[in-house]
């Protein structure tokens, strides 16, 4: 298997216009849920059956008293050993599957025997959802669809200001490594969120559990 | 813009005052991260922490309403500190010119002031002329009477701690922002500012725009590569709607819509073509008789002739002194003066000031007409909240349009480039496009005139009102040619005879008698007569890499991306920043993006001339005689402000403003009532008033409800808890919301006094869905800008309170 594909998720450049989370809904066929304003940005409040890419929000107070806003643009990290695959098929072996060319991690149909809890528990990043009716898992699937069909994801091609980066692995790496060096001259707290484990790799420039509970598992 | 989008990309500094553009143009954000990249400053200055504060590189918070005291500060710093660009100031701007001997300015107030009228005399507000009709200049600036030491002195005043009292910025920030941006004041920078409606929303948005103006002359940022007065505008196509004088006060292509004392053409004209002894300097806009007499031959074509006066006495005239624009047509409709309403693509009963004035004057409309893609609480304003439909006699006709994406056509983006789009699917059910739907009224109008007759029948009949295809359809096409503009007969200019029913190549070529026709002049050039139509390129060629991308599309005027380009080089038009040529003079013809007029570079003192061609005098005015509330910027606090008294001056408001003073219309500023500073917004996920995107399920996931943003300050005086039931109150109206205690709003310290602000989204309205709320502007006043009658929907005063 050749090293397949990763995007670079580079919160530094992100400006939470939730074109990514609206394209996800879009290409996917997922329909808006009903919601409250609940006193921030960030809704839906989480992930769910019927949101597979959220942006969350993060506010709070620098040191010097000024306000800081964090972006996280949550979703499936598409890890290179994937704990939820290992939970499902212990209960289905053909409930998921990791594409061979990209490395995106799948879920089938047959994954609905699978309990949602043990499955969720194996996540770090707490990704995993069931569908309420029918069960089957689901979640981010990398748009396998597109890129199948040399199209970049649908959340990637969404973003106006170049914070979603699709490519090849490597090429990806390199670009997080190099972004990063770059960061850290302004912000001395950047780093790449696990480069090594997930497909999906994000910058932060700031302590990750400012960002969002699960940002670094 | 006086820029384009891709232009952004490199400025070393870029100011975002007035505006939330990472949340309201994000695109614009692509090329903000792009200048980021190349090392360049982000500052955003704004009330409260936003998306764009997010990816600031220097954030500051203001009190809204205040701007001009802001840049009020920058001036003087800039002016104490030497930062300013010289010879762009003293060879391309009036700063050397010296002001006549009458004009004073004492405790807030110019010259010529009229209490009663509430109005300025300017007849001092003047530049001497010598014997020979010239401006007279001391280009050494050290003339107390010249336009630089009267600016100088005027902004002495604006020192950092009285600026600090007045916006609430400390002066720590202040210094950091003056200092970051004036350093883009020498000739290899660039700085730009962008800025949208929270500059122009307020009594006082004309001069917030050229106080900025006046800071990008000092620093030599106008007409250069990456700087700029960027006005970022809303909606795809508001340029054009602009360009094509969807307005009251004039006529397409920016030409002065007529008064009633101007009774013949040549009245007309004389008021409106300045003139100017200077012989280097080209006033482009002598040649408004061109371009108006080609525009009567557009609408009235063969029936236009030079003994009719082109037909001119068949367009409506404004009263002397009338302002037609929205608030004051509101107000005759709410008095019962107005009968009839055609409302295209609006949402006036949310989108206007005072909502419940607005929905009320609608009660007393005999008919109205709407045109849109879905209902909206205008279309529906008979049976909104305490309305009673048995007691409303208005007819309401509600005509179903069809969506950008479903109709061919032109559109201006900020940066004037005019792209052609296709249409790319059908629109649904009887939806046709607004242009078919003004099409077939305007026939019908016709037939009815012609069969009937009418009282004045000559303005409809005599139109040239032949834009159908062969079917009977609206033509986008025969109309993209009627704007660009037609040779009426043979017409030889210089060495070359163009034919009758030609194109007009470019506006250089229309002329006064008749001989050509254009419905905008600024777009004469875009149709060619090959058959091209020049708004619908695609090509990617950028020769002078700095992405101007010239046979991308067509931008007015004559393709020219960046205008005022002239006043980029030195007097002998020679680069200021080599590494950023836009143009240049290079063996005797310019190169790089097309300039504004082929003469020669200053220095050559026969042939050249002045950079600012479409100023009288050739070059750009500190000094700005021409606006309603003076020739330079003054702070006045908003109508309704939390200050008793204008740290300033005697002057609270500005002294020119009208006051409606209706059942509706109340105020309450420094009113114990109404405590704190409110200002409205929109946001990332919804269209303006929602009308369009609160029937999409992914905004409205996103966005859900009205919501009202404030300090955890001000959540904590007023027991306020996060995601609480809070009612937000002005004199005018209430609305319930739901309250977003944040960290990103921050209390003010104004002198002594704690001034909190809070913030809305004008996004919701109460037809749908029916959980969302109501509209912000039941809360907002009736009252306009001093020269544009643009509402103040950026600052006045509420209560907030635990519901």
């Amino acid at each position: 298997m050749a090293d397949g594909k990763s995007i670079m998720v580079d919160t530094s450049k992100c400006t939470a216009c939730r074109g990514c989370q609206v394209a996800c809904k879009q290409w996917n066929g997922l329909p808006g849920t009903k919601t409250k304003q609940l006193g921030s940005y960030q809704n839906p409040q989480d992930l769910s059956a019927d949101t597979w890419k959220l942006v969350r929000f993060a506010e709070g107070r620098k040191e010097e008293g000024k306000p800081y806003w964090y972006f996280f643009s949550d979703q499936c990290r598409h890890c290179l050993e994937p704990p939820c695959l290992n939970a499902i098929q212990g209960y289905a072996p053909d409930g998921g599957m990791q594409d061979e060319a990209t490395g995106a991690v799948i879920y089938t149909e047959k994954s609905k025997i699978a309990p949602l809890e043990e499955v969720r528990s194996e996540c770090p990043y707490n990704i995993p959802r069931q569908n309420p009716k029918t069960k089957v898992f689901v979640k981010c699937t990398m748009c396998l669809d597109r890129i199948k069909n040399d199209l970049p994801p649908a959340c990637v091609k969404s973003c106006p200001t170049g914070a979603m980066v699709f490519g090849e692995r490597n090429e990806i790496l390199n670009m997080t490594t190099k972004r990063v060096a770059e960061l850290k001259q302004t912000y001395p707290k950047a780093m790449a969120l696990n480069p090594n484990d997930v497909r999906v790799i994000y910058i932060v420039t700031d302590d990750p559990r400012k960002y969002a509970e699960h940002a670094a598992g | 813009m006086t820029n384009h989008w891709i232009d952004i990309q490199h400025s070393d500094c870029i100011l975002i005052q007035g505006s939330n553009a990472a949340e309201n143009h994000p695109i614009s954000f692509k090329w903000v991260m792009k200048a980021k990249d190349r090392g360049a400053k982000v500052i955003h200055v704004d009330p409260r922490f936003t998306r764009t504060s997010a990816r600031a590189d220097f954030y500051t918070a203001l009190r809204s309403g205040t701007d001009i005291a802001f840049f009020g500060g920058m001036i003087k710093y800039i002016l104490d500190n030497e930062k300013y660009f010289k010879d762009y100031v003293v060879n391309y701007t009036n700063a050397p010119f010296i002001v006549s001997d009458n004009f004073d300015f004492n405790d807030g107030l110019f010259s010529g002031y009229d209490s009663t009228a509430r109005k300025y005399d300017k007849a001092t507000w003047t530049i001497k002329k010598d014997a020979k009709g010239l401006a007279e200049k001391d280009p050494t600036l050290q003339n107390p009477r010249c336009v630089f030491q009267l600016l100088k002195k005027h902004y002495s005043r604006y020192d950092l701690e009285k600026v600090s009292a007045i916006t609430g910025t400390s002066v720590e920030d202040l210094k950091t922002v003056y200092e970051l941006y004036s350093a883009t004041g020498v000739p290899d920078k660039a700085g730009t500012i962008m800025y949208a409606l929270g500059q122009t929303q307020h009594t006082t948005g004309v001069q917030n725009i050229r106080a900025l103006a006046l800071i990008q002359l000092l620093l030599g940022n106008m007409g250069i590569c990456g700087g700029g007065v960027n006005a970022m505008r809303g909606e795809p196509n508001v340029q054009g709607s602009t360009d094509f004088a969807i307005l009251s006060h004039i006529l397409p292509g920016y030409l002065a819509a007529p008064r009633a004392s101007q009774q013949t053409l040549e009245e007309y004209l004389k008021k409106n073509t300045p003139q100017t002894a200077d012989p280097q300097s080209a006033n482009w806009w002598q040649n408004y008789p061109k371009y108006a007499v080609s525009l009567l031959k557009a609408w009235y074509g063969d029936k236009a002739a030079k003994d009719n006066d082109f037909g001119y006495s068949w367009v409506p005239k404004l009263d002397d002194g009338q302002d037609a624009s929205v608030l004051n047509m509101i107000d005759n409709m709410f008095e019962k003066k107005l009968k009839g309403f055609v409302v295209i693509a609006q949402n006036p009963a949310c989108s206007l000031p005072n909502s419940n004035k607005v929905r009320q004057a609608m009660t007393n409309l005999d008919w109205f007409v709407h045109v849109n893609i879905f209902d909206n609480e205008t279309a529906s304003f008979w049976k909104g909240p305490g309305m009673d439909p048995k007691k409303i006699k208005t007819e309401v006709f509600l005509l179903p349009a069809s969506a950008s994406v479903e109709k061919e056509g032109s559109q201006a983006n900020s940066g004037r480039w005019v792209q052609w789009k296709y249409k790319a699917v059908a629109s649904p059910g009887d939806a046709i496009s607004t242009g078919d739907i003004v099409y077939r009224i305007v026939s019908k109008v016709r037939d009815l005139y012609k069969k009937q007759g009418g009282t004045f029948p000559e303005p409809i009949l005599n139109l040239k009102w032949d834009y159908a295809d062969e079917k009977g359809r609206f033509d986008p096409l025969k109309i993209a040619k009627a704007v660009n503009g037609y040779f009426l007969e043979d017409v030889t200019i210089g060495d070359k005879t163009f034919k009758k029913g030609d194109l007009v190549p470019g506006f250089a070529n229309l002329q006064a008698d008749g001989r050509t026709s254009s419905g905008c002049w600024i777009s004469c050039g875009s149709f060619a007569q090959d058959g091209t139509n020049l708004m619908a390129r695609r090509k990617k060629d950028d020769p002078t890499g700095l992405g101007l991308f010239p046979q991308w599309s067509w931008a007015w005027p004559v393709n020219r991306r960046i205008i005022y380009n002239r006043a980029s080089v030195d007097l002998n038009g020679q680069p200021y920043n080599p590494k950023r040529p836009l143009v240049a003079w290079v063996e005797g013809k310019w190169v790089g993006d097309v300039p504004d007029g082929p003469w020669p570079p200053m220095a050559d003192l026969e042939k050249g001339k002045y950079p600012f061609i479409m100023k009288p005098d050739g070059v750009a005015s500190f000094f700005g005689p021409g606006l309603n509330d003076g020739p330079f910027p003054e702070h006045y606090e908003p109508l309704e402000g939390p200050l008793s008294k204008n740290p300033m001056s005697s002057q609270l408001n500005s002294p020119i403003i009208k006051i409606f003073s209706g059942s509706c219309d109340k105020f309450a500023g420094c009113d114990p009532r109404f405590p704190f500073v409110m200002t409205t917004y929109t946001s990332t996920e919804h269209w303006c008033t929602g009308g369009i995107t609160r029937w999409q399920s992914w905004l409205t996931e996103a966005q859900p409800q009205v919501y009202v943003e404030l300090s955890e300050e001000l959540a904590a005086l007023r027991g306020i808890k996060n995601g609480d039931k809070a009612r937000v109150e002005s004199v005018r109206g209430a609305l319930d919301c739901v309250a977003m205690v944040t960290s990103r709003f921050r209390p003010f310290k104004c002198d002594d006094q704690v001034i909190h602000q809070v913030g809305m989204t004008f996004n919701y309205g109460w037809l749908f869905p029916k959980d969302c709320g109501d509209s912000a502007n039941l809360l907002t006043p009736t009252v306009g800008d001093g020269n544009t009658m643009t509402p103040e929907y950026k600052a006045f005063m509420v209560n907030v309170t635990k519901v």
